[in-house]
């Protein structure tokens, strides 16, 4: 036990802490994009999971191919829109559940990712060469155009949803049958919506392939949860630090906060000494956690349990 | 205004769940008609709104709108031309977004949803003269959601976003049934008021039989998918609820002995 205690050094946690900021605003991009459907189009979209893949695959054998990084990016959004559009074709035109839809994409894309990357299961680059704007190699300047990637796409999604479209887009989300009878295809809106999100997702594995040199299959796996994870703890921490005063700037940022914390939290465990196998647990409990937690807390108020207790403290006083 | 020509429509076809729930229904509005529609409970009210404003296609007949033959269209095209409530005061209104969001999705029902910024300068002031017209303070928290209203003050607020653009044809399905009976009629009152001001051609479905006959220039009664009595006019406002209780059970019969309660 003291041996155990002997082999941590808070040095060491500081060392990773950067590099848990850098990855965590990447992954926070990608939770951006997961709120939009899960919080504004309430839709559970799981086609998250291969497009996170799809963004690092093509990211990295356009890179091997030398093609300047901002190709590799743009073309990993494009393949992203692609199958977000797939999903929501799936569901609105063909009538699939969204959760199955988005499993069926996720599924198919297992598939195209692997004849991305060649058929190989990874495939990777020199993450200190030329060219790159996001590198474990420089993790300072990694974090710079991270935050620089996240704000603009802040400043993009606050811009698109206080649009004509934008509202439209939150109103099917808020409300069907009163967004028919304004006139808005509801369809439409929910594969635009699906489509942006996994175009986001897709660019955020785009970077983290950047950042660390190389794409993996499995690189995107539980990408839903831990987008989840980065939404939730967003919203708890913005709400305990703005309150009443957060607003659509404020959730955005805070989703990206969220993302960060996750990784901080990541390197802390992992800075313990707790096998890394563990995390993908690690991860669900907290998502499962924070869901429950709002739920709990409302039944809390109002439960048979508590009535029956209230009732009988009651009926004894007027005995 | 409003040509419907025998439309028809079976729910659940060639199961046991099978049911004519309109059975030839023809029904002409001239423009500035206010027609309110009683019924009994399955009579085919609601479906018949329904299939005006294209919740799913007839079977059979046409519906055609101001020249417009909408028979093929979907819900969300034809609702360029129609404004509609709801008997849920939660169906009309986007909950999680503001009153002045509500309002600014509704002032573009039926264009087309561009990268245009969602609310004007100009909007913001029409809104607040509109709402203020309503007469319960809502002008003051446009910025609050909707979610935080009372069913009256979201039901008064949909009836404000379905005539906002004018129009050709207001639904108006039940849509005090869900109210207590003051905020009933204080939604009534805001209905007709806008119905008179902008001229409106309007429908009304209706279980209370007095508001049946205090509102509107024409009747219709309901039952089994078909219209039995349509009045007008100076006819229409002789007309008292005995008068209505008798004629219901006179041309449906034995069957309509189970909805006399319901209509009472």
């Amino acid at each position: 036990m003291i041996s155990y205690f002997e082999s941590l050094h808070i040095g060491n946690l500081i060392d990773s802490l950067p590099g848990a900021v850098a990855q965590g605003i990447i992954w926070g991009i990608m939770a951006l994009g997961v709120y939009i459907t899960f919080r504004l189009l309430d839709v559970a979209d799981l086609s998250v999971d291969g497009t996170f893949t799809t963004g690092g695959a093509v990211t990295v054998m356009m890179r091997l191919a030398h093609y300047p990084i901002w190709a590799c990016l743009i073309v990993a959004v494009l393949a992203g829109l692609i199958a977000g559009t797939v999903t929501g074709v799936l569901h609105t035109k063909l009538g699939i559940p969204a959760i199955l839809a988005g499993i069926l994409t996720q599924l198919a894309l297992y598939s195209i990712n692997l004849k991305i990357m060649d058929m190989s299961a990874n495939q990777s680059f020199a993450f200190n060469e030329d060219g790159l704007w996001i590198s474990l190699g420089n993790v300072p300047m990694a974090i710079l155009v991270s935050a620089i990637f996240a704000l603009a796409i802040i400043v993009l999604l606050y811009w698109y949803f206080g649009t004509e479209q934008g509202s439209a887009l939150r109103a099917t989300g808020s409300n069907h049958s009163m967004s028919s009878a304004q006139g808005i295809n509801i369809n439409t809106m929910k594969i635009i919506g699906l489509a942006i999100s996994n175009g986001i997702v897709a660019l955020s594995g785009g970077l983290m392939t950047q950042y660390q040199g190389f794409a993996d299959i499995n690189m995107g796996r539980g990408a839903i949860v831990t987008g989840l994870a980065a939404v939730i703890i967003g919203e708890v921490i913005g709400m305990a630090i703005l309150g009443k005063r957060m607003n659509f700037w404020g959730k955005l940022f805070f989703i990206v906060i969220g993302g960060i914390l996750y990784y901080v939290v990541v390197a802390v465990v992992l800075w313990l000494k707790l096998d890394s196998n563990y995390l993908k647990l690690f991860t669900a409990v907290i998502v499962a956690l924070f869901l429950a937690v709002p739920y709990l807390k409302k039944k809390s108020k109002s439960s048979f349990k508590r009535a029956k207790k209230k009732g009988a403290k009651l009926d004894a006083e007027n005995k | 205004m409003l040509k419907i020509n025998s439309i028809e429509k079976t729910f659940n076809p060639g199961t046991i769940n099978e049911k004519k729930a309109l059975d030839g229904v023809s029904l002409h509005l001239k423009p500035g008609d206010f027609v309110t529609i009683i019924g009994g409970n399955g009579a085919g009210k609601s479906t018949l709104m329904n299939a005006i404003t294209g919740v799913w296609p007839v079977d059979n007949g046409s519906i055609t709108l101001d020249g417009i033959n909408v028979t093929g269209l979907p819900e969300y095209k034809r609702a360029k031309y129609i404004g509609r409530v709801f008997q849920d005061p939660m169906m009309g209104t986007a909950p999680d977004m503001q009153i002045i969001e509500n309002l600014a999705l509704a002032y573009r029902r039926g264009k087309t949803r561009t990268l245009k910024w969602g609310i004007t300068k100009r909007e913001k002031v029409l809104f607040h003269e509109q709402l203020k017209i309503l007469g319960l303070g809502l002008e003051d928290r446009m910025t609050s959601k909707v979610g935080l209203l009372s069913g009256g003050q979201r039901q008064a607020l949909t009836l404000l976003m379905a005539s906002l653009q004018k129009p050709k044809l207001l639904l108006l399905d039940e849509h005090t049934a869900a109210l207590d009976p003051t905020t009933a009629a204080k939604v009534l009152e805001i209905s007709e008021e806008i119905i008179d001001k902008d001229n409106l051609t309007a429908m009304m479905i209706t279980h209370n039989m007095h508001d049946a006959i205090a509102h509107g220039n024409r009747l219709i009664m309901m039952n089994n998918g078909q219209i039995i009595y349509d009045v007008e006019g100076e006819e229409k406002k002789k007309l008292t609820k005995e008068d209505l209780m008798k004629k219901f059970a006179e041309i449906a019969g034995s069957e309509a002995e189970s909805d006399k309660m319901l209509l009472s």
